[in-house]
């Protein structure tokens, strides 16, 4: 194990995060409380709880989600892509260090950008509304899982990137339709049937459930399931990364 | 050529298909011995960044086999990759960064613990020690190069590349590069530079190799090249033609043309009395009379341009 190339690569990467502190932690924590003033206090005031659940309380999981999904993309997508792209990868490469190494160091720093900036937007969001938190060890769990899973997806993309539109395109085209339609800012009950089922098909709305449920006890599908399709949704990503370090993928000519 | 205690580097049947079809290399085959300084040389698009960056890890071959160090560069890539110190052509830098955290970095990935007394004597010696804070992209272009090679020197490699390393590099630093590789080998290190430049191959390394559309043409001891080159030619144009060399000057083993208008003497540049005196004596005694007399000698570019011509 090259435990120094780790911290490397990881410190490394952090650094940056501090160089960029602006776009990676202040602007997320901006827009999530507009969110919480707009959907929250402005509209969720005409809005009845939500099993039981005030609306502002309610859409705190699901903002936290979003936030997550989006950072992790873009974080990790960003950090390979661009080293890519100046070429200094080649140090990266020519190192004696294991893919394996590689994706820990680069998807680690992510993930733990990611989880910085989640317990920071949960300060935030207690600020403006009520908070319980009924599963503590299970909303840990889904958070690592999250950002885990969303930093590789994001590895993925920065590899798979060739300029910078398809970098922004994957993020803007796909994740965030698919959160906001993930019952980030709804439950699922109150959609019509039809919508129910197809709502079922988007990966997102195991995740919101998931998380919901660790805060309020209040699902719109099983938690198990909920684990159960995050699980193997990293399962996706992890087979997808093998992959392209087995065969080159974009990296080695 | 088996590989032994000697051989640094050993590459056996190197071909490489580029995706698309193109044949950058052909079953390249080449030894490198520990210590030594090898000069690769050949034209744009040879195959020499192709070469390197297979051996480095950074291309898949195609087929063929290359060890560092007597290390598989696939099987055992950390042992072999942990060896090798690379400058790229290119001048990549991370821009944000500073040369010291950058060459720290570099250090990390090679698995070494942090050593700052090491890489101050690195930065020191390629003369960034004043610039080690300062952000990399308010470096200038000579000083990104060095520190490039600062980067792959950063933990402490036996084998060094550098793929043109004096590409856009002023006289001066020029100079100092070259101090610094002969440095490197006093310490042991073995080096390979590619190079366009004839003179550069001449002063720094110990063989030199020639490639050129991906297949290794030539590869030979410097100073035996230059021993083979050393060969002079003495012509002498004579006032009018003659039909045969006087037998008196017959030790000369002269060339006489066919229009026996100009004899040739070819003589080794090393000796010290080449008796072009007494030749031209033997000619006025034979009542061969001149107009003219010139030498001529072949050089290292001859032969490069007559290798990459065919
Ligand atoms: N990634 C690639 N895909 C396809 N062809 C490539 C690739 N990289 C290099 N080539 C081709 O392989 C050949 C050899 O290129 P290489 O960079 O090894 O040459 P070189 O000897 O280093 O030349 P130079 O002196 O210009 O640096 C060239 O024809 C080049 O176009
Ligand atoms: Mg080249």
């Amino acid at each position: 194990m090259n435990l120094y190339a780790i911290r490397a690569i990881y410190r490394f990467e952090m650094a940056r995060a501090w160089r960029t502190l602006t776009q990676s932690i202040i602007s997320p924590v901006l827009s999530t409380s507009l969110y919480f003033v707009v959907f929250g206090a402005a509209i969720g005031s005409r809005i009845p709880e939500v099993e039981g659940v005030s609306y502002g309380s309610f859409i705190v999981p699901g903002l936290m989600m979003l936030a997550l999904l989006t950072q992790s993309i873009a974080n990790a997508s960003f950090g390979i892509f661009f080293p890519r792209f100046t070429g200094a990868i080649y140090e990266v490469l020519s190192a004696p260090v294991s893919y394996l190494e590689i994706v820990v160091a680069y998807v680690g720093a992510a993930a733990t950008k990611s989880l910085v900036l989640g317990v920071i937007i949960l300060i935030t969001a207690s600020l403006f509304v009520p908070l319980r938190i009924e599963h503590p060890l299970w909303m840990v769990l889904f958070l690592l899982l999250t950002t885990v899973t969303f930093s590789l997806l994001g590895f993925i993309i920065g590899i798979w990137a060739d300029n910078f539109e398809k970098l922004q395109l994957v993020p803007m085209l796909v994740v965030t339709p698919l959160t906001f339609l993930g019952g980030t800012f709804y439950s699922i009950s109150m959609l019509p049937p039809f919508w129910q089922t197809v709502t079922l098909f988007n990966p997102v709305v195991y995740l919101v459930s998931g998380f919901r449920w660790s805060f309020f006890g209040i699902a719109d599908v099983e938690p198990a399931l909920s684990l159960g399709m995050t699980l193997l949704f990293l399962g996706v990503c992890v087979a997808i990364v093998a992959w392209i370090f087995r065969t080159g993928y974009r990296l080695k000519p | 050529m088996v590989p032994t205690m000697t051989t640094m580097l050993s590459v056996s049947n190197l071909s490489k298909v580029y995706e698309g079809g193109f044949q950058a290399l052909r079953n390249v085959n080449l030894d490198i011995r520990r210590g030594e300084i090898f000069a690769l040389l050949g034209p744009n698009g040879a195959g020499k960044t192709t070469l390197i960056s297979i051996i480095c890890g950074l291309v898949n071959a195609s087929s063929g086999k290359v060890t560092v160090g007597g290390h598989d560069i696939v099987g055992d890539y950390r042992a072999a990759r942990g060896l090798i110190g690379l400058v790229p052509q290119e001048l990549t830098t991370e821009a944000f960064e500073t040369p010291i955290k950058a060459v720290a970095f570099t250090r990390g990935l090679f698995g070494k613990p942090p050593n700052p007394a090491h890489i101050e004597k690195v930065l020191r010696s390629l003369s960034l020690w004043d610039k080690r804070n300062n952000r990399i992209l308010t470096l200038s272009g000579g000083m990104k190069r060095r520190l490039l090679i600062a980067k792959a020197l950063s933990h402490e490699p036996r084998i060094l590349f550098l793929d043109e390393p004096t590409a856009g590099v002023d006289v001066e630093l020029r100079r100092d590069m070259w101090a610094l590789v002969r440095g490197l080998q006093k310490d042991g290190v073995t080096v390979i530079l590619t190079t366009h430049y004839i003179e550069e191959a001449e002063e720094m390394a110990d063989r030199i190799g020639v490639i050129n559309k991906g297949e290794i043409v030539l590869v030979e001891d410097k100073a035996e090249l230059m021993h083979k080159l050393g060969k002079k030619q003495l012509t002498v144009h004579l006032h009018a033609p003659i039909a045969q060399v006087p037998p008196a000057l017959a030790a000369y083993a002269l060339e006489l043309a066919p229009d026996g208008a100009t004899l040739t003497y070819t003589y080794d540049a090393e000796r010290k009395h080449p008796g072009i005196a007494e030749l031209l004596g033997g000619l006025n005694a034979a009542g061969i009379a001149f107009k003219d007399v010139n030498t001529t000698q072949s050089s290292l570019e001859d032969i490069f341009v007559s290798l990459v011509k065919k």
